[in-house]
Order: C-alpha cells, then structure tokens, then sequence
C-alpha cells in the first residue's frame, strides 16, 4: 500500500490544523482525552500538540495496559515465580514496579523469568520442557485478550497456566467523566482496542454523557483528524460516536475474537493502579478453565499491594490530572534508565514516552 | 502495548501464516482469530493478526479526508 505515505503527509497535516484553528473560536476550549499509549506516542512523537490552538488541549487516560496492572498482580506473579514456576511475560512488563520487587529483580534473585513476543511462545516453551511448569502473565486490554483466549481454549499443555491481568477500556473511559475537575469535552477511542470490540460499547458516551467520541488510527493524519472531528462536534454543539479508522474498525468489531473471549473469560470487577477498583473492567478464566488459572492452581492471591511511592505522581498521570513535567520526579528521581513509577517503565507509559521524546515537547 | 502493525499474508497453512511486514523478512503469525486469505494485509499485534485491513476502505479514508477538508469553510 503505497498510499500508505499519505497518512503522514505534512501538507495534509497543516491543512488539517488550519481547519480546527479556524473552528476552535467557536468550539470555545475543548479538552480531548485519549486513553492509549500508541496516541500518546503519536502526539508526542510527531509533535502534534504543537499544532494545536491554545483552546484545544489533548490529555492522556489510562492508556497503558501495562502501567494500570496493579502492585498486588506484580506481587502474585513474584510469588510464583519465588514458588520455581517459569513466569512467561511480555517485555513491558519485567520492571513494572511490585509492592517489594519488580519480576526483573525476581529474575536477578535467580527466579527464572522469560520475556515471550506472543502467548503462543509460552505454549511452546512448555511443550519442550514438559519437566517444568510454566505460567504465562497475560497482561493487555482488548487488543491482547483475545490471543490469550486462544490459547486457553486450544488445549494447552497441562504444565501451563494462565494468571490472568487483562482490562477493558470503556469503564476506565466512564470513570474519567466521574472526576469531576477533570472536564473533559471528547473522546478519541483507541483504534485497536476498537478493532475487537467494534463501536457499540462507546455509545453510551454521546448517548449519555454528551460526548463527542471518535475512534481514530494511528498515523499522526488519524489522530489530528480525530481532533478535528471532535473540535467540529463542539463547535456545532453536537455529540456523535465517529469511525476515523474504518480501514480497521468495522462497527461489529471483530466478532471471532470476541467469541473467544466470551469462550474464555468472564468479566469481573478489578483494581487498576493509581485508580482503584472498577466493577466489569478485568477478565477472570472461566470455570472450564479453571485448571488453567495460576491464581487457584497455585493458590496465590494478594489482596493489597503498594501501588504508588511515596512522591510518585503516577496515579495523578494516569487520569490525566498533570502531565508527567508537573510530577516532581520526572526526569529527576525518575528516569527511562531507573524508573519509579509504572507510567516511566512501559515503553506506552505516558512519563516514558514524554522521556523519549523531550526534545518534541520543549 | 496495543501496537500493531500491518503485514501482507504470503502463505496460510491452517492457523499459522507466513507475514511480510514490508521488508521481505517473513514471520509465522497465527491467524485463527481472522479471516484472511493470502494477498490480504492484517494487523498484527503480539503475534496474532487482529483484523484484516480492508484496502478499498484505506484509500476511501484518503479521499474522504480531502473532501471533508474541501466541503468545509474557513
């Protein structure tokens, strides 16, 4: 696809900014929140809040699948790696900080931790050394549900388990227009996560809450149309749920991957870092699986963990309260090299990409 | 961690495909969570294609793009 250029075409990028310039008098000041770390990356990569006009403010939620996983889960996937279980993870995840230690200094301690591309290499692993058993930390919202689904529900090796930390992004979406000085006036709907669950669990948030709601692709031409869409809205005072990305997201979403989470998992209520509990927001294994759930066939479980430092802003970066330069920290105590808080470790925390790319913001 | 990336389909044997992420190196992906034939382009995230990238709708956006930012006035 070589049209796959004009996604980040500059002229078309300007274009796009000179038209909610000229909308934003009208649209009065409009704060859009996104709740994935791939936009936060785009916006700060490419630089596109400098595009923007002062009235127009883009803030990030919690959209970081990694950096939401609470302390006490960390903590669960120390113990078994502490019990001589193989604890199989995606990278992200090896230094998120737990209420003692993170699984990377649980590997330093001689535990045996491994770093997986795709759940499928956790299935493999076990399959070839059958004398050790294996649990895979399937962490992820929507987007990453799904393949764990499938290899839950495809016999997997009886040395092989699953302790489960998936999410579910439109609770964490209704939480963030609960806060009350936090006033947001749109949303963009993460285009992955959209890609699975499809369009009809943002409606509420136009239907019920007035809220212009977008979902948008990845491309920087994605998200700063996105805004555009949202700004627009505002200025006609209207509130409708929009697909910027229909090349990936079919209003149905993909309905084969949503059988097989529906095959797998029940929904249940779930902690999230730096934001507490919220009902219907975490996946758990179905009963049928139930040989397969780390948490009950190794029996741990840890009620609470500690999931801020003492100075760490993070709880207050992941709402979107403050940015990550407002947390005093940042840069400071707490660096991409030694890390504090969750929103520094994940390459999609929002502190972590704001590192990477400071340059950009200053 | 919900980045994906888009691969064009070379060959499919039952769950697994070969993928080409555009530079000639073919990686397995498992398939079995979409409809994809060979010559289509899916997304990819963690080692599992997602969805299928429907190519008429990618050049409709384009030009949808152009005609929003046409119709509408300064």
């Amino acid at each position: 696809m070589a049209e796959n250029l004009k996604f980040r075409n500059p002229e078309l990028a300007q274009n796009i900014a000179a038209k909610i310039k000229s909308l934003a008098p009208k649209a009065g000041k409009t704060k859009i929140c996104h709740v994935c770390g791939t936009h936060e990356w785009t916006i700060t990569h490419y630089g596109l809040r400098s595009l923007l006009p002062e009235d127009v403010e883009v803030i990030a939620g919690p959209g970081c699948p990694v950096c939401i996983v609470p302390a006490a889960e960390i903590d669960e996937a120390v113990q078994l790696a502490q019990m001589g279980i193989v604890v199989t993870c995606f990278g992200d995840v090896l230094r998120v900080p737990g209420s003692k230690m993170s699984l990377l200094e649980a590997k330093a301690g001689g535990a045996d931790v491994r770093i997986v591309y795709a759940v499928s290499d956790a299935v493999e692993m076990a399959k070839h050394e059958s004398q050790k058993q294996f649990a895979f930390f399937a962490v992820g919202f929507e987007t990453t549900a799904p393949s764990t689904a499938v290899e839950a529900l495809g016999n997997p090796p009886k040395n092989l388990s699953f302790l489960v930390s998936h999410r579910l992004i439109p609770p964490a979406m209704e939480l963030l227009l609960g806060v009350g000085d936090l006033q947001i006036d749109g949303f963009i709907a993460p285009g992955h996560v959209s890609a699975i669950i499809g369009l009809k669990p943002y409606e509420l948030f136009p239907r019920v809450y007035r809220m212009p709601t977008v979902v948008a692709g990845f491309e920087p031409i994605d998200v700063l149309m996105a805004i555009y869409m949202i700004v627009k809205q505002q200025s006609e005072g209207t509130a409708k749920l929009e697909n910027e990305y229909p090349r990936v997201v079919k209003p149905e979403g993909n309905p084969k991957a949503l059988e097989m989470m529906n095959k797998a998992f029940t929904v249940t209520g779930g902690n999230w870092r730096g934001i507490g509990r919220l009902p219907d927001s975490a996946l758990q294994l179905r009963e049928s699986l139930a040989d397969y759930d780390a948490r009950l066939k190794y029996g741990v479980h840890v009620e609470q963990g500690k999931d801020i430092l003492l100075g760490c802003e993070c709880h207050l970066v992941i709402i979107g309260k403050i940015k990550p330069n407002q947390c005093p920290m940042f840069m400071k105590a707490c660096t991409p090299e030694k890390p504090v808080g969750a929103c520094m470790v994940s390459s999609e925390g929002t502190c972590r990409v704001w590192a990477k790319n400071v340059a950009i913001q200053a | 961690m919900c980045l994906a990336i888009p691969a064009k389909v070379m060959n499919i044997d039952g769950n697994k495909a070969n993928v080409d992420f555009g530079q000639g190196v073919l990686r397995e992906v498992n398939v079995s969570l979409v409809e994809a034939k060979v010559g289509d382009y899916v997304l990819v995230h963690a080692g599992y294609a997602i969805q299928v990238i429907e190519e008429k709708e990618a050049l409709e956006t384009l030009s949808l793009w152009n005609s929003i930012l046409e119709a509408t006035p300064e």
